[in-house]
């Protein structure tokens, strides 16, 4: 099967149920993406697909064929998202083991919700644990980047 | 008989036990007369630690001739910024321009770097002066090595910002131009020869400008953690380890498992003797060529378990144990006036008992290590809060020289306690020998880390208070049954060990004429560790409800009866509370003060706005502690609507002494907010058949965003001398917040929960 990761095609013949998350990791080196319990319950492994903030532990590979990725590492060439931007402007990492995930899943509610309420924020954001507890800056780091455009 | 062996052990590390002869000295009654130590002054802070402190910069500054400053860091970064802050502090001294400064970690080596055991809270208030001294050094040496270059008297020289300036001329030479010639230089002696900067001239220290160190890794996917590191050819391991703690394989199966693609070896592990102390666990071990086929090909094995002797461990029957041994007399831990008879004389009697299960530190990267071994040596990368008992479990178990043994310190996507046990980096050394030395990485799931942590302890607080007929507390009991952490190194202790005593249970600075604390027997059927903030959790909670309780009774302010109860400004010397412990500092220098605790008890009460007026359905709730010698208080205001708990606000105070790193202490507060709060509303580990009930994030729940307090506020209070002795910063947020949050719900609802999580409680 062939599917897209940030930008590149690749083609895959192992087993259709490996998860996204460990073709992602182990086969490609992308370690971006981090693995957090492996039952779509923590958002560590979050990236897009085809736009959409999705639990790549929960994608096998057979469900991904023909689809496009995009990584952490492939959110912007340059670290320099609105998003990422931010979350340093605001010092929200502790550990940083959860940010990955945080990062594209704020993301993909800022292209899609572009001035999101409180309610909002919690309600997108509410499916990432972050056991060092940096939510009140996540909060903080999404109105900004709200505030900044957004997007990109 | 004295346990004299304990008295100045805060952190009961197994290296922490061993003695000078490499003796083991946990067995109890043997003299600490057989070590020389008997004779020697008491050693405090840095200098207990093994491996003591270093400030030699030619151990952590390195300077290019392109001028990049690259400063190694011997402590782990977990999310308190050590890294960042550690080289603040020499980065500061040194003049040097932090854009130009890079840092890499230590590789285990204790007998060259210091203690690097990251744990206990005290990283900065250990090497905050060492770390000042080795900026300073090299500072010194690079104006030394100028003046020489220009020939003129070394005090015409001053360095600053990443060059030396000639005063009278102007002349400058940049780092990188002098760099060789400075390290050439003798390390000058540091009470001699080198000056610290005057605090005015801090660029770093204290400012919350700095950018962080690793900010644009972590933001990119770039930073490198424990799970990430890899080798070419390196096999992924996943192992199947005796659900009970003890337990041992029976039986095994490995035809199915064996036959998933992309499985190469399945290992049997020995299971260790009890007590397991930093063995591994045990159980059979699948090795893959990725992560995926090992986790496959375990759930296809078929095992049978013989389950050992915590075979029956029950939470529901263990605690029922507990409250038994709790509701009568223990050893005395601390013994003022005469609780008994007052509390029997008492006006009004209070009693109270609280309970908190055992909680898992669930770090969200599971622990994680990767080893190649050879014949003789080996190299491993772990996240791991303390590299030199990676490396001496190691070299134990392979039979292999320590020096042989090279652990590689990965960033750690959290610890709490979890990771400061090398159990899973022996894993990785053990596979990777029986893989004939192909390199193995072992992957602990979720449920690994669920199943086989080190859990913190399970407790039953029982408080009895005596009020006298103007509603003073006369009287103050409290019994602490809870298994000890001293039970995973040597025989059962049954009882806290002191170190867990000078947590919150016996060094309380209550004005309370007639106290009593007590410990009372507890078994241990699981391991028990440490958890950010330790027993100091369990003891907080139940000292700062039952406060509330007090106050309530006597129809009193709560916030008020806690400063009644803490009395008039004082030092206190934490012996004349029974602890010889004081987290391992000099009591003469850290005296427990009274006037410091009430300060972050008044910070958050303003910042709370206690005494205002609330709806019907809300409440506020205080309470503060005294822990890793720094004081912290926390305040929240709750609503209750239809049993549903909203954590309004949420104010918390911390007086760690020097604020180093100001905006790092603020992100410690706040995430012990939420990890407090966890604690305190959902996360439970509970047993049956010896097995924990709790699989994943469903079972064992954390707070998410949407319930964290809608506005959290810090407060920093104190640190104006830079020369006052630093405290912990990483832990003591933790305790105050559950007490804190019951006293606002009582408050709120009239409720009072002494058993946690909270749950479901809120609804009946």
């Amino acid at each position: 099967m062939q599917l897209t990761i940030n930008g590149k095609n690749h083609i895959y013949s192992g087993d259709g149920e490996m998860p996204l998350l460990w073709y992602l990791r182990d086969l490609q080196g992308l370690t971006g993406t981090k693995f957090g319990c492996g039952a779509g319950l923590c958002g560590s492994c979050t990236v897009h697909l085809d736009g959409a903030a999705m639990r790549s532990c929960q994608l096998p590979m057979s469900s991904v064929e023909g689809q496009s990725v995009t990584t952490i590492e492939g959110l912007s060439a340059d670290g320099e998202h609105a998003v990422q931007r931010a979350w340093r402007e605001h010092g929200v990492a502790q550990c940083g083991y959860c940010q990955s995930g945080q990062i594209m899943q704020a993301a993909a509610l800022l292209a899609e919700t572009p001035k999101p309420s409180d309610e909002d924020i919690d309600a997108a954001m509410a499916g990432n644990i972050c056991r060092c507890g940096t939510y009140a800056r996540i909060r903080a780091a999404i109105k900004a980047a709200s505030a900044a455009g957004g997007r990109s | 008989m004295k346990l004299e062996t304990f008295d100045r052990i805060d952190n009961i590390s197994r290296r922490g036990l061993l003695g000078a002869g490499g003796v083991f000295v946990l067995a109890m009654g043997l003299p600490r007369a057989v070590l020389a130590q008997a004779t020697e002054p008491p050693k405090y802070g840095a200098d207990a630690q093994s491996g003591g402190w270093r400030d030699d910069p030619a151990l952590f500054v390195a300077i290019g001739e392109d001028g990049t400053v690259t400063i190694t860091c011997n402590r782990a970064e977990m999310g308190q910024g050590i890294r960042s802050s550690f080289a603040m502090v020499i980065a500061d001294e040194l003049e040097a321009d932090w854009a130009r400064v890079r840092i890499e970690q230590a590789v285990g080596d204790e007998a060259r770097y210091g203690n690097q055991n990251t744990d206990g809270s005290r990283s900065m208030r250990h090497l905050f002066l060492p770390l000042r001294r080795c900026g300073a050094a090299a500072r010194t040496m690079l104006e030394q090595a100028a003046a020489k270059r220009w020939g003129v008297n070394v005090s015409e020289v001053a360095a600053r910002l990443h060059e030396v300036v000639h005063r009278p001329s102007g002349r400058t030479l940049g780092y990188g131009a002098l760099a060789k010639d400075a390290a050439a230089l003798a390390v000058p002696d540091h009470r001699a020869a080198v000056t610290l900067k005057a605090p005015a001239a801090f660029r770093y220290i204290g400012s919350t400008d700095v950018r962080a160190a690793d900010g644009v890794a972590m933001t990119t996917g770039r930073a490198g953690y424990g799970i990430d590191a890899r080798l070419p050819d390196m096999l992924y391991a996943v192992i199947a380890r005796p659900p009970v703690y003890g337990g041992k394989v029976k039986s095994v199966d490995k035809a199915a498992a064996q036959a998933v693609p992309g499985v190469v070896q399945i290992v049997d592990i020995p299971a260790p003797a009890l007590p397991s102390a930093f063995q591994s666990l045990g159980g059979v071990a699948v090795l893959a060529t990725n992560t995926w086929a090992a986790i496959k090909a375990r759930e296809a094995l078929t095992i049978t378990w013989d389950d050992g002797p915590n075979g029956t461990y029950d939470s529901v029957a263990y605690r029922a144990e507990l409250e038994r041994s709790a509701r009568a007399p223990g050893q005395v831990s601390r013994s003022d006036g005469d609780a008994d008879a007052a509390l029997g004389k008492a006006a009004k009697r209070i009693e109270a008992e609280y309970y908190i299960p055992h909680l898992a530190q669930a770090p969200m990267e599971p622990p994680m290590a990767l080893a190649r071994t050879s014949a003789d040596s080996c190299e491993a990368w772990a996240c791991t809060q303390d590299p030199q008992a990676a490396r001496d479990l190691i070299a134990e178990a392979l039979k292999i020289p320590v020096a042989a043994v090279t652990i590689h310190q990965t960033l750690l996507g959290g610890g709490f306690g979890r990771k400061s046990k090398p159990d899973y980096v022996l894993e990785a050394a053990l596979l990777s020998r029986a893989a004939g030395g192909k390199p193995v990485k072992v992957v602990w799931t979720r449920q690994d880390d669920l199943h086989h942590s080190y859990f913190h302890t399970v407790s039953l607080e029982r408080l009895e208070g005596g009020l006298d007929a103007s509603g003073r507390a006369v009287a103050w009991r409290h019994r602490s049954a809870a298994p000890s952490i001293g039970s995973i190194f040597g025989p059962d202790p049954k009882h806290q060990l002191p170190f867990e005593q000078g947590m919150g249970l016996r060094n309380v600075a209550f004005a309370v004429p007639n106290f009593q604390a007590e410990t009372c027997a507890a078994s241990a059927h699981t391991r028990i560790g440490w958890f950010r903030a330790v027993s100091n959790i369990p003891h907080c909670f139940a000292v700062q409800s039952f406060v509330a309780e007090l106050a309530h009774a006597a129809g009193r302010d709560p916030k008020d009866y806690l400063l009644d109860l803490i009395g008039p400004d004082r030092t206190i010397d934490p012996r004349a509370m029974g602890d010889t412990t004081n987290y391992g500092e000099d009591p003469a220098r850290y005296p427990v003060s009274t006037a410091r605790l009430k300060a972050v008890i008044a910070a958050v009460a303003n910042g709370v706005g206690w005494g205002r007026k609330l709806a019907p359905g809300r409440g506020l709730g205080i309470a503060a502690h005294y822990s890793f010698v720094s004081y912290t208080a926390c305040a929240i205001e709750v609503s209750v609507t239809d049993g549903q708990l909203v954590v309004e606000r949420a104010d918390i105070a911390i007086d760690c002494g020097p604020q180093v790193n100001p905006d790092r202490i603020r992100s410690q507060m706040e995430g012990s907010v939420v990890m407090g709060l966890s604690l305190a509303t959902l996360g439970e580990i509970s047993f049956k058949d010896g097995r924990v009930q709790q699989d994943n994030f469903d079972g064992y729940e954390l707070t998410r965003i949407d319930a964290a307090p809608k506005i959290t506020e810090v407060h920093l209070v104190g640190g104006g001398a830079w020369d006052a002795p630093p405290g912990g910063v990483g832990e003591p947020g933790v305790p105050p917040v559950a007490p804190a949050l019951c006293n606002a719900i009582h408050a709120a609802t009239g409720k009072r929960i002494r058993s946690l999580p909270i749950r479901d409680q809120l609804s009946s």
